[in-house]
């Protein structure tokens, strides 16, 4: 059953998201929708069943209440009670679904036994938190595995990686917040709140938050960067530097483009530090700790070989250097080699819907503009016409083209902050990912020299053998001591760093499937709230077009 | 090479420019059937009628549109409809537009997948059929505005047109090169002089002068804007197309479960590009349509202006010029004559204008009420099954299989 739980649906409402089983599927529970007018739009398809009843929405109130308009915008004043009510912060609907969920069938059969409930919110002037249901957290939901806390270096099977990553469920939601340029001219900066809410025992507080600028973030990346890529861990990326934006924010323009870079930015490091958290090994690190809690961080310094481009540069040499790798090391390796081919592959992809949900952005901004020019014109034709009821019904249809504009932009900024942007942090990530497959290879190159070595240094001891020298013999056998050591310490790391980089593909490409979906999810949430609105706008001027005589 | 039959669409191919004019079954014009080879549009132009001044009560031509052109130049060279609003050219069919885009995705062929180059050439198909459709339209409301007009359909000339089963372009070259073109271009430069030059005697025209000049510049003005409004909507829907394929493209050989989510993502985006898409051509359709018909018939109401200020203007003169003969007592009698044939001419012109423009200020009303509503119904519509797709997505993906776990995203205040 397919439930409302919000008050207020009228019968209406009830009855097209109560149908159950097999009345859905007979069109609308039994009502017959009118019919259209014009006959050339029997075409438009309606291929399921269900959307025969679409006429039965909302005659009287809806179902979608509530007010607000955007669906992300920041906003300046903080309110302390709750460090989460800020709007600026970045809300995952929440899945908490088994780890295979994603797997399951999802057939377009929608009324099997499913329950599910629909969980809809009004708003508050706090904001979006009032969420109806047992979810405490709207936001970032990091879950930390007990198996994580003691690593063990036996390669484990997949099914039992996949269990390990279902373990207890702690919180952890973060927020980044409230934009405040901080000095004047070239030397100023942005400074962003970062607000930390959990229950994890390792902080020092459940409640916290602190100041960071962005070169902070870019420090943060190289201390875990350096820390943890070297163990195969995929490390998210920081947002990219940009010099055009930042002047533009420092020389003070005060235009929607400086305050759409700076909502940019916030909404990118935010992500960047929810994907940070989320990763079981990195929420361990001290260096993120204090990046979440300590008062004054010492000022990140270097920071400008992060900048875009040298990021970017770095990655794909590191792409390079694993494409030179031909020589094939173990059984696992076609497993390692496929992946990498599709990790490329996807990158294409990625990098392709990038561009066209770019462009899809600016069509949408451009159907804006010509939006607005097209009202003033008919509210001008209006003004002129005669016939009374006629010129009052074209300057009411230059209202809601008005309106109209004010959805696309809405909608504009849906493509952007939903799609586009998610799909530059993947083509980023994936970068990450490559990387990743790189320290694997770089650790098994060292595993070969090292043997090699050993090698070497066994001929000699055989060459000295031969030779009768026995004062260099001991040096010789300390020598062979020394690497063997050392090779089967590389050779455990190299089984540790595949294990990793196994383990780190499992759970990005599971974090990616369900990041993905939430997104979609959220943009359809974005496009219902768009139509929704437009449905209103074209019903209530209906009757003034009617009215013309 | 491409042919394509407009067979049985034009009978319920909604007229939206003007009120059905097909009310009176005494002349019943349409065009069923149109035919696109190349360059040249061949109409159907059927005709059913009861009068006895046709040779038969039921029968169909072929006519091409520089016939149609012939018989609207024909119309309007003739003296005594000057008193009539003459009803505006259809404009020529252009298939330009959807012809180059035919041309690009035949060059760009080897760059994309199968799938893709079918889809594309699937969608230029339809905006090829939308060109052709509007193109039948339009020239048959321009007949029916004459068929229904209780003094064209009378005209020798239309009858000859609906009826001479063989080509018309042999008896028009004369007519156009006589009369055509040194005639249109003195209309149109008599604007200035309309607005500048005679002094208007009857508060009715100068009102309507007033008013028929502003709005036709206003009326130009929106019919532009709405058309790159309308682009802009267009080119959304082909961008959901791009999401949608490629979306739609990964290898083969990937079968990851990631991949079928991408492909149930290329859906959605497939879903929402049909939408867009109906959005922009309906709008098309019902507004744009409308406000480039009725800049059209702006100016055909102008033009009747325009013959009437002339016919004012050739009065003022031949009153003047009576009164110099008086005074030279010379030709006394004829210019007697010329004046009084002035006046009457005048007098005709200014009845049936007046007649003409008030039935237009009400054709006009009921054909913007009737289009607006009815686009406005289609905005409805639309919006109401997109929102339900959406919706209907949205529970396809949240929908989880096993009970408790069940969160899925918030709806949250829409």
């Amino acid at each position: 059953m397919f439930l409302s739980r919000l008050r207020l649906p009228s019968s209406e409402i009830q009855s097209t998201l109560t149908c159950n089983g097999q009345s859905a599927m007979s069109g609308g529970c039994g009502r017959n929708p009118p019919p259209f007018p014009d006959n050339e739009d029997q075409e438009a398809e309606l291929d399921t069943q269900v959307l025969d009843s679409d006429d039965d929405d909302d005659e009287g109130e809806d179902i979608f209440t509530g007010a607000r308009s955007k669906p992300i915008t920041p906003t300046s004043a903080p309110d302390e009670g709750d460090i989460f009510s800020e709007e600026g912060s970045y809300v995952r609907s929440d899945v908490h679904h088994a780890t295979n969920g994603l797997h399951s069938d999802e057939e377009l059969d929608l009324f099997t036994e499913a329950t599910v409930e629909l969980t809809l919110t009004n708003t508050t002037s706090q904001g979006r938190r009032e969420i109806i249901g047992p979810t405490a957290s709207a936001c970032n939901t990091t879950r930390v595995p007990n198996s994580i806390l003691k690593p063990s270096i036996v390669t484990k099977t997949m099914e039992e990686l996949e269990e390990e990553e279902s373990g207890d469920q702690f919180e952890l939601n973060i927020a980044v917040t409230n934009p405040e340029k901080i000095g004047d001219g070239m030397n100023a900066y942005m400074s962003y709140k970062v607000s930390t809410q959990t229950t994890l025992p390792m902080f020092l507080n459940k409640t916290f938050s602190v100041r960071r600028r962005f070169s902070d973030f870019l420090g943060l990346y190289e201390k875990i960067s350096a820390k943890h890529s070297l163990l195969g861990c995929i490390i998210p990326p920081p947002p990219q530097k940009s010099v055009v934006g930042m002047t533009k924010v420092k020389v003070g323009k005060e235009d929607s483009s400086s305050a759409e870079f700076v909502e940019k930015r916030r909404a990118a490091l935010e992500r960047y530090l929810q994907r940070v958290v989320a990763h079981p090994s990195l929420l361990q690190d001290p260096d993120v700790r204090e990046f979440l809690e300590r008062d004054e961080l010492p000022r990140a310094v270097n920071t400008q070989a992060l900048s875009g481009p040298g990021l970017l540069k770095m990655i794909n040499r590191a792409s390079d250097a694993v494409n030179k790798m031909t020589i094939k090391m173990n059984e696992s390796d076609n497993w390692f080699e496929s992946k990498l081919q599709e990790v490329e592959n996807e990158e294409q992809l990625l990098r392709r819907l990038h561009a066209a949900v770019d462009s899809l952005v600016n069509h949408r901004k451009e159907l804006c503009s010509n939006t607005v020019v097209f009202s003033k014109s008919v509210a001008m034709l209006g003004s002129v016409e005669e016939n009374s009821a006629l010129s009052r019904a074209l300057s009411q249809l230059a209202e809601v083209e008005d309106k109209m504009e004010q959805l696309h932009q809405q909608q504009a900024f849906s493509d952007f902050f939903i799609l586009a942007e998610l799909l530059a942090d993947y083509v980023r990530l994936l970068g990450a990912v490559r990387c990743c497959f790189e320290q694997r290879m770089k650790v098994w190159q060292r595993l070969q020299e090292a043997q090699s070595t050993l090698q070497k240094k066994r001929e000699a001891e055989a060459k000295l053998l031969w030779a009768n020298k026995p004062e260099k013999l001991q040096q010789a056998k300390d020598d062979i001591n020394e690497w063997e050591s050392k090779v089967s310490q590389y050779e455990r790391d190299f089984e540790r760093v595949t294990c990793t980089v196994r383990k780190e593909m499992l759970r990005f490409e599971k974090e990616k499937a369900r990041d993905f979906k939430q997104h979609i999810v959220k943009y359809l949430e974005s496009l219902l709230h768009t139509q929704h609105r437009l449905v209103k706008c074209w019903e209530a001027f209906l009757p003034e077009a009617k009215a013309i005589a | 090479q491409a042919a394509w039959s407009s067979e049985g669409f034009g009978s319920h191919w909604v007229r939206s420019v003007s009120v059905d004019l097909n009310n009176d079954a005494s002349l019943v014009i349409d065009i069923p059937d149109a035919l696109c080879e190349r360059d040249k549009v061949k109409f159907t132009v059927h005709t059913k009628t009861t009068l006895s001044s046709f040779q038969k009560p039921e029968f169909s031509v072929p006519r091409q549109h520089e016939e149609f052109i012939w018989l609207h130049d024909t119309i309007v060279e003739t003296e005594e409809y000057a008193g009539l609003i003459i009803p505006p050219a259809p404009p020529k069919p252009d298939f330009e537009g959807p012809r180059e885009k035919m041309h690009k995705l035949g060059e760009g062929e080897s760059s994309m997948t199968k799938e893709e180059y079918a889809k594309m050439k699937q969608e230029l198909e339809a905006e090829y059929l939308a060109v052709f459709k509007k193109t039948v339209q339009v020239h048959e409301v321009f007949l029916q505005r004459f068929s229904s007009h209780p003094i064209f359909r009378k005209d020798r000339n239309f009858q000859i047109f609906l009826e001479y089963d063989q080509d018309l372009s042999v008896r028009r070259k004369n007519a156009k090169e006589m009369f055509g073109g040194f005639f249109k271009n003195m209309v149109k430069s008599a604007d200035e002089v309309l607005i500048s030059g005679v002094k208007e005697v009857d508060e009715f025209f100068e009102q309507e002068k007033t008013f028929l000049l502003d709005y036709s510049s206003k009326i130009k003005d929106a019919t532009a804007k709405a058309e790159k409004m309308t682009r802009s909507h267009k080119n959304v829907a082909d961008d959901y197309n791009h999401i949608s394929g490629a979306l739609n493209s990964t290898a083969a050989d990937n079968n990851t479960a990631f991949k079928k989510h991408l492909e149930k993502y290329a859906e959605v985006f497939e879903k929402l590009r049909k939408l867009e898409d109906r959005v922009a051509s309906d709008q098309e359709l019902k507004l744009t349509e409308l406000l480039r018909y009725y800049t059209r018939d702006i100016q055909a109401a102008k033009d009747l202006l325009y013959r009437r200020a002339r016919a004012l203007a050739d009065n003022e003169n031949s009153n003047k010029a009576l009164d110099k003969a008086r005074l030279k007592g010379k030709d006394i009698a004829q210019a007697e004559e010329n004046q009084k044939q002035c006046l009457q001419k005048f007098d005709k012109l200014s009845e049936s204008g007046k007649k003409e423009l008030t039935s237009f200020k009400a054709r006009r009303v009921v054909a913007f009420r009737k289009n607006l509503i009815e686009m406005t119904e289609l905005e409805i519509k639309h919006a109401k099954v997109r929102r339900l797709k959406c919706c209907v997505y949205h529970y396809m993906f949240t929908r989880q299989c096993s009970g408790s776990h069940g969160k899925p995203g918030n709806l949250r205040e829409f």
